[in-house]
């Protein structure tokens, strides 16, 4: 079985780990306790108290305040973004790419979409301007939730570590 | 278990095929009812032979896969067309007496399933009792309505004997280069319907004693257009069965055959067992949803099809839901797709499943072991009458990867989102390109014959980022896993096509922090043709991919030829010639190389039926690259420096998107400025709050727009098309936008064309039977 520092882990994380290591975590077994130092490094990298359940994106998680005990989506800049089951988005800023002229910031006229067809929706935390998502849907189309993990079932029975208290 | 079960086992009857006794239909039905009485494969809960003997089994399974690896090395030497030869687009695949597959070859392995949907066909319909199934038989298919993904993948089938029983089957698939459809190439788009889309076999015993029938070779041969590489691609297809059958008669003789049957078996339930294991040890339970989209743009004057009706803009709309359980089970669920429609992505149900395994093998399932168990291992629920499961014999199938690879892409997201949360970082991909363009056309060729071509350059496609790289470049497909965009000097010995130029396709990747794999462009001058025409094909008002936590989707593609170019004069001139890179297209150079009565086409309008080439006239072959992962205002000054050197991203686009501030040295090279790069992206930051809004008031503004239909035709034909079968889709639509319950949107009412809501299943032809390897239940709204 393979295993790897956190050192590595952290380094992964940063897109700077040699390729070699890299190749080897695709090619081996997975190692079992990389979840656990993957929290650890992202843990350490944040500037709030509240822990760190499961990650949603490079600045989006899914965290146990430190005080009431809710589970909550939170942005790495501190900003709350809704109940853990909810969704996210809802909570965030939106700016929406629907003519030529905006799409044309981001390609060539001929390599964008075409307006008519689909846009483009950029999520935005409201606090601190990070992008979390882009979609890119027929006009019309719901926004999606698109995440909704069994984090119960996944701590108890799949990575076997204590579930953190939940107060919602 | 994840089929739903039609077949129902029949009484014994006369003695079969079978070393039981039993016909292979019956055969076939005891493993699936063992399957579904145990959940395990044909009732294994112990695997006795692996059991005893572990390391037996290991290199028995070895041994096999080496025999089909061997075949497929060997035998695409016989061809000559460059898409098998070059390409490597060929596999070899074992089956149990059941039609289940055991092992497969490398190459494209999307056929693991679509040759196994040939071989249970044959059983269902009982060709055991007519035409009959004796050694040294040949079975040729490429039907798409029984589970073939296109026309143009034609499969040989042999079935393999022991002691006049039936204990397997081995099929070969190649992917031939003109299959006689309306326009030349194997996937060609003027047709809208199977009533065109070529030349079609259904199980045909095409071969007896090891030898082709005269009469199948004399009329498959006048059918298609590029005879020499049809009749070269099936004697390799031939030659890998063949291969194969002879070594597995070694290896019973020496393992015995009890070994052997038992192994075809127990190996199935190892790959389901080892599928559920991967999951539980991979991903993270819950749900996960994503959708993509992909253009049908039929109204432009560049489309001709031969009905009116087929003239419409639509969009397709693969919507699905992942569900993990605790148990390691899972099921995709695609509810609330769009109908099947009047051109030919549309795709059958076994094509859909099984090719996604080509894309699982690249993370989910890495290893040697692709076989039926995964499929045994997963639930599909693929609603009867989409486009995935069309309930209709009339549907035309020749380009289904344009819906497939523009579906598939938005579930590497799904699991993506799976590893990124287990720290799994080295498997995420944003997801997959849309392979394109397709350049395909045909006429006389520089040799004076009658011919066809399909470059496949689309085979070294731009990857997604991953979530600590940027996507490969120009390097990957997702329907062949070996990606390879073939040596230019032999894709001009099989097209009269000159390279002016091969180029990385500036700004095709996706931007993110990790860049989207960049495509790439070939710019063609047609040479010593006659009477030719070529087509194009690929997306290019919509983009299938998204972009994956922060990261942009891919470029669309765009079209680009020219007539009466001039350059015949230009060369002898020794004049300037449009070459290399169509660096930016809103400032195009190539037209300053051109001839002043040039005809040049540029347009988002990347389906195009045949149009006339002539000599010197022009065709740019555009690649596609793949998705961004991660916020681009993240992406280091160094790999941007690379970028903007390398040709990789517009310098223009690298400050507005990136907010990169750069500047070229004395020899051009360019440099980022660190400090003043960050100080923009600050400032970049607080203008993207200043210019978004809340998104529950941007849901306000948009519902009364969407109250309002206020939409383009092809965006209210998808609509109506996606709720015709899906009450589900509907009612979380309405609830979403909080619209009235009367609110509806049907196929042939306000405008919205409804040409083809009829249904003429497969099995209402006589004595047919379907075999159905999912479950296509459809709830349809009561109103609709």
């Amino acid at each position: 079985m393979t295993s790897y520092t956190k050192k590595e882990v952290g380094d992964l994380v940063d897109g700077r780990l040699p390729f070699n290591t890299v190749h080897r975590m695709l090619s081996m077994p997975k190692d079992v306790e990389r979840f656990e130092l993957y929290l650890q490094v992202l843990q350490e990298r944040v500037s709030w108290p509240d822990k760190i359940i499961l990650a949603r994106g490079p600045h989006l998680y899914i965290v146990q305040d430190a005080k009431s005990k809710r589970w909550v989506n939170k942005c790495a800049c501190g900003h709350v973004m809704g109940e853990y089951h909810e969704n996210w988005k809802l909570y965030a800023n939106i700016f929406v790419r629907n003519s030529e002229a905006l799409l044309n910031e981001l390609q060539p006229k001929l390599m964008a979409p075409h307006h008519e067809w689909q846009e483009i929706r950029e999520f935005i935390c409201p606090e601190c301007g990070i992008m979390h998502d882009v979609e890119a849907p027929v006009p019309w189309y719901p926004i999606l939730n698109e995440f909704e993990p069994d984090i119960e079932t996944f701590y108890r029975d799949w990575v076997k570590l204590p579930l953190p208290e939940k107060a919602n | 278990m994840s089929t739903v079960l039609k077949m129902v086992p029949d009484k014994r009857r006369e003695k079969g095929l079978c070393r039981s006794g039993l016909t292979l239909r019956d055969n076939r039905n005891e493993v699936l009812a063992r399957t579904e009485g145990s959940g395990c494969y044909n009732g294994l809960t112990n695997m006795p032979l692996k059991e005893a003997d572990p390391i037996f089994f290991e290199k028995l399974a070895s041994r096999i896969r080496a025999v089909l690896v061997d075949a497929r090395e060997t035998a695409k030497k016989i061809a000559a067309s460059p898409i098998v030869e070059q390409e490597g687009e060929l596999c070899f695949t074992l089956y149990n007496a059941a039609g289940d597959a055991v092992l497969t070859s490398t190459g494209i392995m999307i056929h693991v399933g679509t040759m196994g949907a040939a071989i249970k066909y044959m059983i269902e319909n009982e060709w055991e009792r007519n035409p009959t199934i004796n050694p040294g038989d040949m079975f040729t298919n490429n039907d798409c309505a029984i589970g073939n993904v296109h026309p143009c993948d034609v499969a040989t089938i042999v079935p393999i004997f022991w002691n006049n029983n039936l204990v397997g089957w081995v099929g070969g698939v190649t992917h031939v280069i003109d299959l006689g459809a309306v326009s030349p190439g194997s996937m060609s788009n003027g047709q809208f319907s199977r009533f065109g889309d070529g030349l079609q076999i259904t199980c045909r015993k095409t071969g007896v004693n090891d030898e082709p029938l005269r009469d199948w070779l004399h009329e498959s041969q006048r059918n298609v257009r590029a005879t020499n590489y049809w009749i070269l691609d099936e004697r390799t297809r031939i030659a890998g069965c063949h291969m194969i059958r002879d070594r597995m008669e070694e290896v019973i003789a020496e393992v015995g055959i009890e070994v052997f049957e038992s192994f075809g078996y127990e190996i199935i339930e190892d790959g389901r067992r080892g599928l559920q294991n991967r999951i539980k040890s991979m991903l993270i339970p819950g749900k996960y949803r994503q959708v993509s989209f992909i253009d049908v743009p039929y109204k432009h004057e560049a489309m001709s099809t031969p009905a009116q009706y087929a003239k419409v803009d639509s969009i397709m709309h693969s919507p699905s839901t992942i569900e993990i359980r605790a148990d390691g089970s899972w099921k995709l669920d695609f509810e609330g797709a769009s109908r099947w429609g009047w051109h030919t992505y549309n795709s059958s149900q076994v094509a859909f499943t099984s090719g996604i395994w080509v894309f699982m093998t690249q993370h989910l399932v890495p290893n040697e072991r692709v076989n039926d168990g995964a499929y045994y291992g997963t639930e599909f629920h693929l609603p009867y009458g989409t486009w995935m499961n069309p309930d209709d014999r009339r549907t035309g199938h020749a380009y289904a990867w344009h819906f497939l690879v523009g579906s598939w892409t938005s579930l590497w997201r799904g699991l993506g989102r799976c590893y990124f949360g287990r720290g799994y970082l080295e498997e995420v991909n944003a997801g997959n390109s849309s392979t394109a363009n397709w350049l395909q056309g045909g006429g006389i060729n520089q040799d004076g014959d009658f011919h066809a071509v399909n470059s496949f350059e689309p085979a070294a496609s731009g990857a997604g980022a991953r979530a600590w790289a940027d996507g490969l470049d120009h390097a990957a497909a997702i329907w062949n896993p070996e990606g390879d965009m073939g040596d230019m000097e032999i894709w001009e010995l099989a097209e009269p096509l000159v390279y002016l130029g091969r180029a990385i396709k500036t700004n095709s990747g996706g931007a993110g922090k990790y860049r989207g794999g960049c495509g790439f462009e070939t710019l063609r001058m047609i040479w010593k043709a006659k009477d030719w025409a070529m087509t194009f094909m690929g997306d290019g008002y919509v983009v299938c991919n998204w972009g994956m936590m922060g990261g942009y989707p891919s470029s669309a593609g765009y079209r680009f030829a020219a007539h009466n170019t001039g350059l015949k004069d230009r060369i002898a001139n020794g004049e300037s010639l449009p070459l290399g890179h169509d660096w930016d297209p809103d400032s195009p150079q190539w037209e300053f190389s051109l001839g002043k009565s040039a005809e040049v086409i540029r347009d988002k309008q990347t389906m195009a039926t045949e149009q006339p080439f002539e000599d010197y006239d022009l065709y740019l072959n555009l690649i596609r690259g793949g998705p961004g992962f991660g916020d681009p205002i993240e992406r280091s000054c160094r790999d941007l420096e690379a970028d903007l050197n390398g040709h990789y991203v517009l310098p223009r686009f690298a400050a507005a998107v990136y907010g990169a501030v750069a500047k070229q040295d004395a020899k051009g090279a360019w440099q980022i400025d660190d400090a003043a790069t960050a100080a923009r992206r600050e400032a970049m930051k607080r203008e993207r709050i200043a210019r978004s809004m809340p998104v529950r008031d941007w849901i306000k503004q948009e519902a009364k727009r969407v109250a309002a239909k206020d939409g383009s035709d092809q965006v209210q034909h998808m609509y109506a098309s996606s709720f015709m079968a899906s009450k589900k889709f509907l009612e979380d639509f309405r609830a979403f936008w909080s619209l009235p319950k009367e609110w509806i949107l049907r196929l042939g009412e306000d405008g919205v064309t409804g040409f083809g809501q009829q249904s003429i299943p497969l099995d209402s032809l006589p004595d047919v039977r379907r075999v159905v390897l999912v479950d296509e239940s459809v709830v349809a709204p009561e109103d609709y």
